[in-house]
């Protein structure tokens, strides 16, 4: 067994452990040293990883139903895009189980069990090089999260659960159809009925155009449920709301991830000419979605629905810079996967810390946290300045690449999209802004302000006489590290996206290069606005444009 | 020297950090002196290296200096890199050195506040970020210091965060300037898509080339290719400016940032985070000089500015508000300055400005503090004889601000007024006077209000005292540099040559030489008179206010009978309000009742629990089907072996 699947299954124990103590707290423990045992595991794959070297590493196949005709073999493997989101999830998973220690009062080994299990299939979604395993690992995880939200919920937990269940379910069911359809072209080819991603590779761009546009659409719809791309958004919020906190930041924090890691995976990879047919329909979507996002962000009176809707926006980003298939669109857009799931998922950890202390999701009930609670305030302001996108932290380098990105891509072949995207920027702040100004400033709800002045106004209880307490040292030792992340990614991005440069620029420079290869077949007037645009795969940059020279 | 660059930013960076983790333990003035000291030796260190560059001939004066690398993607190619050439030492020199002096007042100023540690984490994080912005041997560091200097506004705005007056100040600041910040990244978009680089020496070095491209070519300026798009970048880049250094139409946010403590007024809304819109268009010169167009915008919108944030000025009651919109309109001029292609006097006068504004700031605060933070001036007067200090510097600064010889203020207003003149036009000109018109009476008004004529509150109970020494030194200092400091750039009609236009040569010239390409020829005598005639206005100004304000104090009811035209001007021309009703409340309503109400809920998820209702209906009745009958399903199957056979039999 290979390291990869030691990684993969290692949380699949756990869970088995977990469910074994049938003790609350020793479930709990199970689960935390399981996490951090798996952190260990990817970071041990990380050191075998090689980051200079090009295509799928640490990769294990093994025969896995072999009948004449049918050809599934269990096939992973990682390259710098997959290895940046392992290491995501690893230490997500790792922080959500500290973060929310207490969160969970009822059923604790099960819910533990479950939690590992999303890991695992987590994991497998990233690894999978075999679609069947990948469309076994997607739909994994829908079950533990639908139970997580169905039985540890809020309220309106079922509806929401049966909500996020159908949705994803109806958008995997015809990812599904395509993966047949696709394996059985490449049975036409290789003599077997085979889903092996690397064989698929050579099969699907040979296919008639139109084919290859269902299949193309067949999986984009399956991701874009996810992502979520607008106008299928709309079971995010509800999903968010109820479900609890350690299943709101996973959601947030990696499965939304899973989404955009497809798009360019399966999409860009197996269907290169569809995705440019599709590139602009996308792009829109995306620009919609963020400032779409914005807006109905702006408007939530329930912090939850807030973060939810800020989420859309934010992914948005990632869409667009996928679709620009430029080297900057796509190491923006893998970054900016990083990056919102350390800065969302931070915000609904902490956002789950309060939850707990005071119980209500609204934020009229809050105000004057930052007198009450400083310390839990400071870091909540970090997380929201993250999400804002202030330079010097995570969320900047993201959202700036995407931009960049999109705003010289010879696929878009226009700036309007990075203009319009970049007003998102202004929109990020008016609505992350009121936000923590109601909830953290100001007076707590209900509360009388004394004196003109007010600095000496006792503010440390609430309206009703309760004590918040501030962060504990366990909370503590969770944010610090996401913190920490944010900052280093912000000042020293390429620490980490060296990663997956070799892997993401070859993938840039093979679509564009496709592209501008299709290009001489078109029209002259799309020459001409290709040969403007420098082609970005060209190692040198230009310099200076001369002036004259035209 | 050069070994020590780093220590510029690290210096404050470490007060920082300590200041951050260990500055709530610390007791009494700990954490201010910490933070004072970080930031006097950040300047001493600045001044080290500038006396180094003045000994070094021109061209070899630049220092390029690598700290870290950044981000390498793509064509995004930039370092944590430093750029120190003649213009980022002069605001450099200013931050750290007023910058000084304003952490030593805060810390008496701020002596006993809550969040007295606070404030100088702050405070140090804002010099931080400042350095950034103006050190940057590329745009995107420029911008990571131009958005981190608004993080540090908003959280120094609202440092006072119980009150929800100071909370709205602070995030409407950060709000507009991100409306600014927008046009940057569109700008560093387009940047990159026409030079293939964000780096200074690149991007400026291709403009030198274009430059040399309209020569060769014999062309005029802003034709042939390239021109729309830097026309684009130069205006996108103007958009930031407007945000960052409240000029029309986002200037509304500096009035209300007076909410935060007075000292961050002075520092960073008066002194050096609102001018780097200048350094920006100062630093870009060369492009700007391509883009007439432009330069056009620019120049109008200063000259408008500048007239109308004076006459706003005029009828406000608040000091802090009188000196804000004074800010506004000085702000305006500089960009006047700019946008005829007089970079130099720009800058010039950012200088001066910081002396002179800084200390009316500073000499507002000690006022303020004075009378138990109340800053009504209607409240005040006969000040002069309680707080003799603050009144001979405030006295000092606004003779500099209202530009009469030899304060600092005369030169560098006098020197852009002849450069709008000479290369502008006789309508600019004549703007910026009668700005100064304004500026002179507004400006006088408030010092008859607050240190002249009787006492305006209850003088049995409260008896104000002359500030602490902390306080009153940096009152002094800069009182003295408002006076001095003008000589620096001494028109060169006095003879001895202009230093300060010497000094900026290298970095400005070839801009300067471009855009003022129509100009009046040079005339001595045409100088002398309009120098002539701006004095004579500023002592018109001065004369009108002493008539009104000096003994017999007009207030605000007396005021009132000017009608119409005081209620326009008292109520800021209604801008913030027409704002609020055009532009942020629809956008609430819009994405509440519309996008939210309608296509959210309604029209997506109607759909989606629509087909949920469709197959929960549809499936309903097809159970009905299954009725557990025997007979019903042998009915069932007889009907559907007739439809078998006799689809069979008929086709």
């Amino acid at each position: 067994m290979g390291i990869l699947s030691l990684l993969i299954f290692l949380p699949i124990v756990g869970a088995l452990v977990a469910l074994a103590t049938r003790k609350a707290e020793a479930a709990k423990w199970v689960a935390l040293i399981t996490s951090i045992v798996v952190f260990v595991v990817s970071l041990v794959v990380y050191s075998d990883f090689n980051a200079a070297s090009n295509g799928y590493q640490l990769v294990e196949q093994v025969p896995w139903v072999i009948t004449p005709g049918l050809y599934f073999t269990y096939f992973v493997g990682v390259d710098g895009m997959s290895m940046m989101l392992v290491l995501l999830t690893t230490f997500l998973m790792l922080v959500t189980i500290l973060g929310t220690w207490n969160s969970i009062n009822r059923s604790v080994p099960g819910f533990m069990a479950l939690l590992m299990l999303l890991e695992t299939g987590m994991l497998g979604v990233f690894c999978s090089l075999d679609l069947f395993l990948f469309y076994v690992m997607w739909e994994i995880i829908l079950i533990p999260m639908y139970f997580i939200i169905g039985v540890w919920g809020g309220k309106r937990r079922i509806y929401s659960a049966v909500k996020f269940f159908i949705y994803t379910m109806a958008g995997s069911l015809i990812m599904l159809v395509a993966i047949i359809w696709l394996g059985i072209e490449a049975g036409h080819v290789t003599g077997h009925f085979t889903t092996d991603l690397t064989k698929l590779m050579a099969v699907s761009q040979k296919l008639p155009i139109d084919v290859q546009h269902y299949l193309f659409l067949a999986f984009a719809l399956s991701f874009a449920i996810k992502v979520p791309i607008f106008p299928l958004h709309t079971w995010l919020p509800d999903a968010h709301v109820e479900a609890p906190t350690a299943g709101s930041v996973i959601l947030a924090g990696v499965l939304l991830k899973m989404g955009t890691y497809g798009l360019i995976r399966f999409c860009l990879g197996l269907f290169p000419q569809a995705s440019f047919d599709y590139s602009t329909l996308f792009s829109v979507l995306g620009v919609i979605g963020i400032i779409y996002g914005a807006l109905v962000s702006m408007v939530q009176t329930d912090v939850k629905k807030l973060i939810a809707y800020s989420s859309v926006a934010h992914m948005g980003f990632i869409v667009l810079g996928i679709f620009s298939m430029t080297r900057e669109g796509f190491q923006g857009a893998l970054i900016q996967m990083i990056n919102h799931g350390l800065s969302t998922g931070m915000l609904f950890m902490m956002f789950g810390m309060m939850y707990d202390r005071r119980h209500t999701r609204e934020i009229k009930e809050y105000g004057g946290l930052a007198k009450m609670v400083p310390l839990y305030a400071t870091f909540f302001g970090i997380a929201v300045f993250s999400s804002v996108g202030l330079p010097g932290l995570n969320g900047f380098i993201g959202e700036y690449l995407t931009m960049m990105g999109a705003y010289y891509s010879p696929v878009l072949n226009t700036w309007s999209y990075a203009v319009w995207s970049a007003s998102g920027v202004i929109l990020a702040a008016v609505y992350l802004l009121w936000m923590y100004q109601r909830f953290a400033f100001g007076l707590p709800a209900g509360a009388h302000p004394v004196s003109a002045h007010g600095a000496e106004h006792p503010v440390e209880q609430d309206t009703h006489g309760h004590h918040t307490p501030d962060l504990n040292w366990r909370e503590i030792v969770a944010v610090v590290p996401i913190v920490a992340f944010m900052l280093w990614i912000g000042i020293q991005p390429m620490s980490f996206m060296k990663m997956s440069e070799k892997t993401m620029y070859q993938m840039s420079d093979d679509l564009l290069k496709m592209k501008q290869g299709g290009m001489t077949t078109q029209t002259s007037m799309n020459q001409n606005t290709s040969a403007q645009k420098a082609p970005m795969y060209t190692a040198v940059m230009p310099k200076t444009t001369s002036f004259t020279s035209k | 020297m050069t070994d020590l660059i780093p220590f510029i930013v690290l210096v404050p960076l470490a007060a920082f950090v300590i200041n951050l983790f260990f500055g709530s333990k610390m007791k009494g003035s700990t954490a201010g002196w910490i933070a004072t000291i970080a930031v006097f030796i950040s300047f001493f260190i600045t001044a080290g290296i500038f006396f180094e560059m003045m000994g070094r001939p021109a061209e070899e004066r630049p220092i390029h200096f690598v700290m870290l690398d950044w981000i390498h993607v793509g064509r995004v190619q930039v370092n944590l890199a430093y750029l120190i050439d003649q213009l980022s030492i002069i605001f450099m020199l200013v931050i750290t050195g007023v910058g000084a002096f304003i952490h030593l007042y805060s810390i008496a100023y701020m002596k006993g506040d809550r969040g007295f540690w606070r404030f100088f984490v702050y405070l140090n994080l804002f010099i931080v970020m400042m350095l950034q912005l103006v050190m940057a041997d590329n745009y995107l560091l420029t911008f990571l210091g131009w958005e981190g200097v608004g993080l540090c506004s908003y959280l120094l705005i609202g440092f006072w965060y119980d009150e929800d007056k100071n909370n709205n100040a602070a995030k409407k600041a950060f709000i507009v300037n991100r409306i600014g910040d927008f046009g940057f990244l569109v700008a560093m978009g387009a940047m990159l898509y026409q030079f293939g680089s964000l780096n200074y020496l690149d991007v400026l070095g291709s403009g030198n080339n274009m430059v040399d491209g309209v020569r060769h070519a014999g062309l005029a300026l802003g034709m042939g290719s390239g021109a729309t798009i830097i026309t684009i970048i130069t205006l996108m880049l103007f958009l930031g400016c407007t945000g960052k250094s409240a000029q029309i139409p986002l200037y509304v946010w500096l009035p209300d940032a007076m909410a935060g403590p007075t000292p961050v007024s002075a520092l960073i809304h008066a002194a050096t985070m609102v001018t780097s819109g200048i350094f920006l268009v100062a630093r870009s010169n060369i492009l700007f000089a391509l883009a007439p167009t432009t330069l056009a915008v620019v120049a109008a919108v200063g000259a408008v500015t500048a007239i109308f944030a004076a006459m706003i000025g005029i009828f406000q009651n608040d000091i802090k508000k009188v000196l804000a919109y004074s800010t506004v309109s000085q702000l305006g001029y500089m960009f006047l300055a700019l946008g005829v292609g007089s970079f130099t006097a720009g800058v010039f006068h950012v200088v001066t400005h910081a002396f002179f504004k800084a200390c009316l700031f500073l000499g507002s605060g000690a006022v303020i503090l004075a009378m138990h933070h109340e800053q009504d001036m209607q409240k005040m007067g006969g000040l002069k004889k309680y707080l003799p200090i603050t009144f001979g510097t405030f006295f000092i600064a606004t003779l500099a601000i209202a530009g009469i010889p030899p304060f600092a203020g005369f030169f560098s207003k006098d020197e852009i007024l002849w450069q709008a003149f000479s290369h502008g036009s006789m309508v600019l000109w004549l703007i910026g006077a009668i700005a100064a018109l304004m500026t002179a009476f507004y400006m006088f008004r408030a010092v008859f209000l607050t240190f002249y004529g009787k006492e305006r509150f209850d003088t049995h109970h409260h008896t104000p005292h002359e500030v602490d020494w902390k306080m009153w030194l940096p009152l002094v200092v800069l009182a003295i540099l408002s006076t001095a400091g003008g000589f620096l750039g001494m028109p060169s009609v006095f003879g001895a040559g202009n230093v300060f236009e010497q000094w900026l040569e290298p970095v400005v010239g070839k801009g300067t030489e471009i855009a003022m390409t129509a100009g009046v020829a040079e005339s001595p005598a045409l100088e002398w008179a309009l120098m002539g005639v701006s004095v004579a206005i500023a002592l018109f100004g001065i004369l009108l206010a002493m008539r009104f304000y000096k003994s017999r104090t007009t207030l605000a009811k007396q005021e009132a009978q000017l009608g119409a035209a005081y209620q326009l001007m008292h109520n800021k021309f209604y801008v913030d309000e027409i704002y609020d009703k055009g532009i942020v409340q629809p956008l609430y309503s819009i994405s509440k009742n519309f996008l939210w109400q309608i296509i959210d809920v309604r029209v997506i998820d109607g759909i989606v629990n629509g087909l949920a209702k469709i197959a929960e209906i549809g499936s309903g009745s097809i159970r009905r089907i299954q009725t557990g009958i025997a007979q019903n399903y042998a009915v069932l199957i007889v009907v559907g072996l007739f439809v078998v056979v006799g689809y069979l039999v008929m086709f």
